[in-house]
């Protein structure tokens, strides 16, 4: 029934003699939340920043297998990076604004992409701000610097920033995991709304956080994926013992 | 390590305060020379100048355009002018190349390419200012003859030298105001699709710029006073220059050439001329530090 946008299969990730993926396959829906849970260091981050090609970043990564965008590789040679990377947004787990205003902040991007009309550019700002549920507070202020906003704000920030390109997946590692309960609030509600328009794939080490707002939740550990289906299913009847403890809590 | 303090006895604790006070007092000695190393250099300069601006004037001083001490006539505009063109000439050069130095550096080269290329720009910063002028002498005026005709001895080849001079200074401060910034920073611009150049220069250098400019001011300070290179390739003529291929006489080559047999009024002319040199200097380090309380501020 739900269609599938961004696919890896057998994907195995080295940093250096590491092996920090083992075969990892997963499916992520157009439409739809996908959660990414497990304890800590067992490779979710770097999944994720797989799936824009972040890793490209590090000094001795080495990839093998097979990520798929649209069914397009993304690993194949001469694939344009910059594309991939409007097509597939990344919010971070600590905000990241840069030390420029608001406004320029979000039409970052959209100017990097060759949009140079301010009217364009007014547009653009004003709908992702809206969008990420922050015009109302900022509005007045789009010409002072970002880095007065409050935590839950700069996050929202961010991803007013990663809507301005029209991406058509977003990444979130933790995204709230820095933010208190009432921000989070606004950014799980944020997701909600998002995920009409965009795929998102999620990080998070809030069990509630993924049984709230993810339609598929993949359980990971040690570089492996255990387990992986409707939250539902997953939360409810886990059919591996390992996620079942981890998800009730009797895990590392 | 708390339980050690505990254990200690009442006089060993009376000396560690003592040690305290001490450390305090030495840290508070040495600000102290410092001040006072500064305040003598000043009011010597002064008392020194003073005289001959009173009795020549401060305006005819510094817009008079003949310096003739035989004939009394002490006018130092030619020196002032060749002081700020050869600076700031020297400070856009030097300062641009050493920003895109630096840039290249931090930001591109490979860690191997850097390592090799950063120790050979630090040498550059430990050669003797005499020998850039040797070099200037031998290697810059030839070529300026050659390509441009003239004397060679000019304000393009000052500002060539004072280019190269500046360029250590330029480059490993600004290296390390690009390295400081925040990774977290080019990872936002790289993950919304920006290319490595564009993060470079729309997010990684404007995040820098205060450590930027901070270099650059530094890079004035050391071009405005730089005075045994610029002796030997200047031209030393204190007429004033209406060609970069003119010679000129930058204000420290004045004082350094004339200081040793100057004596009444010509003397106390080059003490002046120290007055003035101390006050663009001044002037440039206010400017720049009231930028750079600007930029922390916006
Ligand atoms: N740049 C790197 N170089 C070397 N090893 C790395 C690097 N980044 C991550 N690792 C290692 O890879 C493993 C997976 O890391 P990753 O950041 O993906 O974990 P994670 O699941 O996101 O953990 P967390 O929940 O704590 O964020 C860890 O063992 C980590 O130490
Ligand atoms: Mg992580």
């Amino acid at each position: 029934m739900s269609e599938v946008k961004m696919s890896a299969k057998d994907l195995r990730l080295w940093y250096g003699d590491f092996e920090a993926l083992k075969t990892v396959s997963l499916d992520m829906n157009k439409n739809s939340v996908t959660a990414l849970i497990g304890p800590s260091g067992c490779g979710k981050s770097t999944f994720l920043k797989t799936l824009n090609r972040m890793n490209d970043l590090v000094e001795g990564c080495r990839i093998e297998g097979d990520v798929r965008l649209d069914g397009e590789d993304i690993f194949q040679k001469g694939y344009d990076l910059a594309l991939l990377r409007k097509r597939v947004g990344m919010v971070f787990q600590k905000p990241n604004p840069f030390p420029m205003s608001i406004y320029d902040n979000i039409a970052y991007g959209p100017r990097v992409h060759g949009i140079r009309k301010k009217k364009v550019l007014d547009e653009i700002v004003e709908k992702a701000l809206r969008g990420a549920a922050l015009w109302d507070e900022v509005h007045d202020r789009l010409r002072k610097s970002a880095m007065g906003l409050s935590g839950g704000q700069q996050q929202r920030l961010c991803i007013a920033r990663v809507m301005a390109v029209e991406p058509e997946v977003v990444l979130m590692d933790e995204p709230t995991s820095a933010l208190d309960p009432i921000s989070t609030q606004r950014i799980e509600d944020l997701m909600a709304e998002l995920k009409k328009k965009f795929t998102i794939v999620i990080v998070t080490h809030n069990m509630q956080q993924a049984a709230r707002i993810a339609d598929r939740t993949a359980f990971f550990l040690k570089g492996e994926i255990v387990e992986a289906g409707d939250t539902l299913q997953i939360f409810q009847q886990p059919r591996d013992k390992r996620t079942e403890d981890y998800i009730t809590g009797r895990f590392g | 390590m708390n339980a050690a303090i505990r254990r200690e006895s009442p006089g060993k604790k009376k000396f560690y305060k003592v040690l305290e006070r001490v450390t305090e007092s030495v840290f508070f000695l040495c600000a102290a020379a410092a001040v006072l190393a500064l305040s003598v250099i000043l009011i010597f300069l002064f008392i020194q100048g003073i005289p001959a601006l009173r009795e020549i004037g401060v305006w005819n001083f510094v817009t008079g355009t003949t310096w003739q001490p035989s004939g009394n006539k002490f006018g130092i505009l030619p020196m002032i002018v060749a002081s700020l063109l050869a600076t700031f000439g020297s400070a856009l050069i030097g300062g641009f190349i050493g920003l895109m130095a630096a840039l290249l550096l931090a930001e591109v080269a490979p860690r191997f390419l850097a390592n090799v290329i950063r120790p050979l720009i630090d040498l550059l910063a430990g050669i003797p200012s005499v020998v850039y002028g040797f070099f200037g002498l031998m290697v810059v005026v030839p070529l300026i003859i050659q390509l441009f005709g003239g004397t060679g001895n000019s304000l393009l080849a000052t500002i060539i030298i004072l280019s190269a001079m500046i360029l250590p200074t330029m480059v490993s401060l600004s290296e390390t105001a690009v390295r400081a910034v925040p990774q977290a920073y080019r990872e936002g611009s790289l993950a919304l699709g920006a290319t490595h150049m564009q993060t470079i220069f729309r997010v990684t250098l404007p995040a820098a710029k205060s450590g930027v400019l901070n270099a650059f001011v530094l890079s004035l300070g050391r071009a405005i006073g730089e005075t045994m290179a610029v002796i030997l390739v200047a031209g030393n003529r204190s007429t004033m220059p209406t060609s970069i291929l003119d010679p000129v006489r930058p204000m420290t080559a004045n004082i350094a050439l004339e200081l040793s047999y100057a004596s009444g009024l010509h003397a106390e002319a080059l003490y002046a001329t120290g007055v003035v040199l101390l006050c663009f200097i001044v002037v440039i380090n206010i400017t720049a530090h009231l930028v750079l309380r600007k930029k922390k501020e916006g």
